[in-house]
């Protein structure tokens, strides 16, 4: 909502604040002033002159030389490049000096070498925007009125030393939609008076109802309808106030009729429509339910095809508006206009939404319609037009008007005792101080048992119960004045959930390891929604999407990290570790989702970068699996991994993380194609069900003595066929070993040349070890000929 | 005998003194001291010597003796001390080279300023809700006082998946579901989230971002609470002399709805850049938990009330760090991520 200053003290006294400070006022009294726009933007030395003589330049045929009387210094030559400039127009004139908007400055100058003693103005270079600009002279300069006074100051004449506050209106407060509200507002925060707008003229004999019917045929969607006729009336364009009230307020002046039903619905916040009479050619106004698929074509040309939860009016045979929308093409008011009926009416603002909708068509009327107009201004407002285009276009305003009511309007009732508004606020606020606010607000108040009564006017519809009441006292005496305590609440100690603290402790271990935490979009592609995805379930699209890149729910959270390590490498940074920890979206037989925690790790590059002492090792299936290893111990939770198979996946280097039995999640390099296509080196991921290991609880954490006797190691190199995993060998170890053996870890392995072909060789370290006491040569030789012999039985070879 | 005795003394204080590291001393010591060296032939040779004459020849022996190691052993001193200077020297390093990397990660700007948030209001007794990211309109919108066809949800434009389930718009659901949940007792949480919103990507939207909202309710709270609730999350979290101001605002689900916005942290309130001249920055939206909302969860409004409040971290981090570009939090480029390392205290 843009509010004219100079307009608004048309119905209020605003104290002669500085626009900045009175708009400082109301955003801290509850309405945010987003901007203080000063409509003369500094603009000096701009004044009317009157255009003598109109010559066309000999070496240009664009432009002209026109001769100007500027008042004072009498005639000044200036050319003129605008297509509408004519002898005796009364024009803007930019005076050498003059400093317009956007830091222009006029000079003498001299133009394919005629002089040119300043410049004539379009509305634009006034700094007004071209979509306000009305249509004659959107493409050339403005011509100013005939009683313009020559030499006479553009600005203070015009209303351009005036400020327009751009409100940002929150839903509820519909009633600041117009100036009147404003002005109610302003009068509530400044204690000052509201002055309405007169609406004055002399009825014709003749009535409007002997020109007139209506019928209402949905009075649920239009309980109030009121039209008068005016007819013998001018349609022109209307004065130089009222096109500068309308531009101020950001509507487009465009002829007296239309103007004023604008300026109407700016001032009171009641849309208006008025129609060409004869266009109606019925003599009758019905408004229904359109029919299914009958057609329309509104005012902005277009056809629009209809449907019966859209309201019409129509001339008791086709529709000639669509109602509290937009009016139709075929009643519209032209220039050969004498008669129209001025339409004020109360529409639902349910209907009025729906319609708005569908159609995509949002205006001025539709806006304030769907938040809910003050229904003891349709009538009003009717009048006031009346009154006005009988002044502006001079018609003839018929007596009475048609009216159809059955609109409730009586005023809410709100009964809230002081206590409750101190109690809810924490403050001690007078009992005077708050009637004394009330009255600022025009809320009718009594006083009754400790309880103020109120009468809401209805223009105020966002107040409906106590709290809102509270609301409009504390704002008004002011938010500063709430004191600043704490709850009294019971004592509780906050904190995390086991789960929560365990996320937070998988953070910092990865963190630890060198990782960095990325955040990635939950929305994808279809291409990607599946990709290493731990679950097979369909794809959760969303009904309107706003790109086919953002259109599915994600299944897996590899694919957007792999495209921010991309983006990482196509930037030559070429080791990136990073790790997301997400929800992804599982269809299931429920309405809702299964969102399941994951942990993903994407990492590229080296691992090991020790450059200038010559230590470099690259990322690997292993360093990865060594972090997940780590990962498990520190949640206490016990890991394997078992090898497998995934799409995009290398697969010779993939294993499923197994707990428990369950394939939990998924460790592997990429596989070289996936690589190419996403234009990575040598990289290696995890995709993990997190939530699957943060909801297991771990076990208490019981010491185990310190050893006291000494452990005894033993090497054994084995030769083993390629294709036996170490995992396995170690299995047959351990169950060799028994309980002396404590431990078993690979020290080497070698799969060179010096190898039969099809063979490898792998070293183990076994570690033996007896808590009760020290283990003789005996002992460990019985044990460990015992895992040798197993060895040999699987047909490992000893290697000498 | 004598004579001879004292050139050879002489010879071996030479010679020590000329010996030039550790080996050629220990030469000197062997050839003079050793078993086979001179001093020792001498001792040898005292039996041919007239009895009388003995303990004095023995004596001064022992004398030149004693002096010969002496001289030896403080030599030695010496030219360990040079050897041992020799060695460090030799290995010097340049400790100027750069020290041998400590791999190290950190959290997500976001994570960081919402741990920060979660800190806060946990040592103040809070605790952390989650909730649904996918979620039922009756949760995100109607059980908050929003039902369908309120003019308010135009404001939320949001991503639907059927005519009932969307990509909730706010955290607000982790609300309602936790009203609901308690079944009429007092509660004390924050839920921070991911949200989801039909906005264009640019500097300053995103459709996928994240919030806190914070949730009081129990008998008697008030707005003043609220006011000192808020009071000491700005000071914690943008410095002990942040001043708060509330201006009069409007959500659905609460009333009295405010704006609370803090004084300029970069100015102190007499006005720059990042407070646009006006010496405020607009931080968050609060208010009292509309009676509509606790009802509709099965609470007692007229026993029970409460303040809610909700802000944005994408916004907070912004405005700390400086970021001019909400894009970058999704766009994880190691240079900005690993910014966001050291700590601030
Ligand atoms: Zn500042």
């Amino acid at each position: 909502m843009l509010v004219s200053i100079k307009w608004l003290k048309e119905y209020v006294n605003t104290q002669e604040l500085d626009p900045a400070e009175l708009g400082e006022k109301i955003t801290r009294s509850g309405i945010e002033v987003d901007a203080v726009i000063d409509r003369s933007h500094g603009m000096t030395n701009v004044v009317v002159g009157y255009v003598e003589s109109c010559e066309k330049h000999k070496e240009a045929d664009k432009l002209s030389i026109c001769q100007v009387n500027v008042g004072e210094d009498g005639i000044e030559q200036i050319i003129c490049g605008a297509p509408n400039i004519a002898a005796g127009q009364k024009v803007i004139v930019a005076r050498p000096g003059a400093k317009l908007p956007g830091g222009v400055k006029i000079k003498k100058a001299k133009l394919r070498g005629e002089v040119s003693n300043g410049m004539i103005c379009s509305l634009q270079e006034l700094g007004i925007e071209g979509k306000l600009v009305p249509k004659a002279y959107a493409e050339g300069i403005y011509v100013l009125p005939e009683n313009a006074e020559i030499g006479s100051d553009v600005v203070t004449n015009f209303d351009l030393d005036d400020t327009v506050l751009e409100l940002g209106l929150t839903p509820n407060r519909a009633d600041a939609m117009s100036m009147l509200g404003v002005a109610y507002e302003v009068g509530a925060i400044l204690s000052e008076e509201v002055k309405l707008p007169e609406a004055t003229y002399t009825e014709a004999a003749d009535t409007a109802a002997s020109m007139l019917t209506l019928n209402i045929d949905a009075p649920e969607a239009n309980p109030l309808y009121v039209a008068k006729v005016i007819r013998n009336i001018e349609v022109k364009e209307s004065p130089m106030w009222l096109q500068q009230r309308l531009m101020a307020a950001g509507v487009r002046p465009h002829n007296n009729v239309v103007d004023v039903t604008n300026f109407v619905l700016m001032e009171y916040g009641q849309p208006l429509h008025a129609f060409d009479y004869d266009s109606l050619k019925t003599g009758n106004i019905t408004v229904r339910h359109a029919k299914q698929d009958e057609l329309i074509t509104t005012l902005d040309d277009a056809e629009r095809k209809l449907s019966p939860h859209h309201l019409v009016i129509t001339n008791g045979e086709e529709p000639v508006a669509l109602a509290g929308v937009m009016g139709g093409a075929n009643s519209e008011v032209s220039d050969s206009t004498t008669t129209i009926v001025i339409e004020s009416a109360y529409f639902a603002s349910g209907s009025i939404r729906q319609t708005s909708k569908d159609h995509g068509l949002r205006s001025d009327a539709s806006s304030r319609y769907e938040k809910g107009v003050d229904p003891n201004r349709v009538i009003p407002a009717a009048e006031r037009a009346a009154s006005l285009i009988a002044e502006l276009a001079g018609g003839e305003v018929l007596a009475g008007s048609i009216i159809f009511d059955e609109l409730e309007r009586e005023e809410k009732i709100v009964k809230v005792s002081p206590d409750f508004i101190n109690t809810r606020l924490g403050m001690k606020i007078p009992f005077e101080d708050m009637l004394e606010i009330l009255e600022r607000l025009k809320f009718k108040t009594e006083a009754a048992n400790n309880q103020l009564i109120i009468s809401v006017p209805t223009r105020r519809q966002d107040i409906q119960i106590e709290e809102d009441v509270v609301e409009e006292i504390a704002r008004l005496y002011g938010y500063d004045e709430i004191p600043a305590t704490l709850p009294q609440t019971e004592a509780r100690p906050g904190g995390l959930t086991p789960y929560q603290a365990k996320r937070r402790m998988v953070r910092h271990f990865l963190e630890g390891a060198g990782l960095l935490q990325a955040t990635t979009y939950s929305l994808t592609s279809e291409k990607s929604a599946k990709q290493f995805a731990l679950t097979e379930t369909d794809t959760t699209r969303l009904l309107m999407p706003m790109s086919e890149e953002r259109s599915i729910l994600r299944q897996s959270l590899l694919p957007h990290l792999l495209d921010s390590v991309t983006h990482n490498t196509a930037r030559r940074i070429d080791s990136v570790a990073l790790y997301e920890t997400g929800a992804v979206f599982l269809k299931t037989e429920d309405e809702l989702l299964n969102e399941e925690e994951h942990l993903a790790i994407a990492m590229t590059g080296l691992w090991l970068d020790n450059s200038w002492q010559g230590e470099k090792k690259p990322v690997d299936f292993f360093v990865l699996k060594g972090i997940v290893e780590g990962l498990g111990e520190k949640l206490g939770v016990e890991l394997s991994f078992e090898r497998g198979q995934m799409d995009d996946l290398h697969p010779g280097r993939t294993a499923f993380i197994i707990h428990d039995g369950q394939r939990i999640g998924v460790i592997g390099q990429l596989h070289p194609t996936e690589q190419k296509e996403r234009d990575l080196k040598t990289t290696v991921v995890l995709e993990l069900n997190l939530a699957e290991l943060l909801n297991l609880a771990a076990d208490p954490l019981l010491y185990t003595p310190v050893p006291r006797y000494p452990s005894i190691t033993r090497d054994v190199a084995l030769v083993l066929s390629k294709i036996v995993e170490a995992g396995t060998i170690e299995k047959v170890i351990r169950g060799a070993g028994g309980k002396l053996l404590k431990d078993v870890r690979v020290f080497d392995l070698y799969e060179g040349d010096k190898m039969e072909a099809g063979k490898k060789s792998v070293a183990f370290t076994l570690t033996y070890f007896d808590p009760e006491k020290t283990l003789t040569d005996e002992e460990v030789v019985a044990v460990h000929d015992k895992v040798l012999k197993a060895l040999t039985e699987v047909g490992a070879e000893l290697r000498s | 005998m004598e004579a001879q005795l004292q050139a050879l003394k002489t010879e071996a204080l030479e010679k020590i003194a000329s010996a030039a590291n550790v080996k050629e001393l220990n030469d000197v010591r062997v050839a003079y001291l050793g078993k086979k060296g001179p001093i020792t032939d001498l001792l040898k040779g005292m039996g041919k010597l007239p009895a009388e004459e003995r303990p004095k020849m023995g004596a001064l022996v022992n004398v030149v003796r004693e002096e010969v190691t002496t001289s030896l052993e403080e030599r030695m001193v010496i030219l360990e001390e040079e050897a041992i200077n020799l060695k460090l020297q030799s290995e010097t390093i340049d400790i100027t080279l750069p020290g041998r990397p400590v791999r190290t990660g950190n959290p997500h700007p976001l994570t960081r300023v919402i741990e920060e948030i979660e800190d806060l209001f946990v040592s103040m007794g809070y605790e952390i809700a989650e909730g649904p990211e996918v979620e039922k309109d009756y949760y995100n919108f109607e059980a908050l006082n929003l039902p369908k066809g309120h003019p308010a949800r135009d404001m939320q434009d949001s991503f639907y998946i059927t005519e009932d389930i969307l990509l909730r718009t706010h955290t607000s659901p982790v609300q309602a579901r936790t009203m609901e949940a308690k079944g009429g007792e007092p509660i004390k949480i924050i839920c921070p989230g991911k949200v989801y919103r039909r906005d264009n990507d640019d500097a300053t939207h995103s459709h996928q971002f994240t919030q806190i909202e914070g949730l009081v309710i129990g008998e008697d709270i008030r707005m003043s609470d609220l006011k000192g609730t808020l009071s000491v999350f700005a000071k914690k979290m943008f410095g002990d002399d942040r001043e708060i101001r509330l201006r009069p605002s409007f959500f659905p689900f609460t009333e009295p709805s405010v704006e609370m916005d803090i004084s300029c942290f970069k100015c102190g309130g007499s006005g720059c850049n990042v407070c646009k001249k006006t010496g405020w920055i607009e931080i968050l939206g609060a208010g009292m938990v509309h009676p509509n909302v606790l009802e509709m969860a099965g609470y007692d409004s007229k026993r029970l009330t409460g303040f809610a409040f909700g802000m944005g971290p994408e916004r907070i981090a912004m405005l700390k760090y400086g970021v001019e570009d909400i894009r970058h939090f999704y766009t994880n480029d190691v240079r900005f991520l690993s910014q966001f390392q050291r700590t601030e205290v």
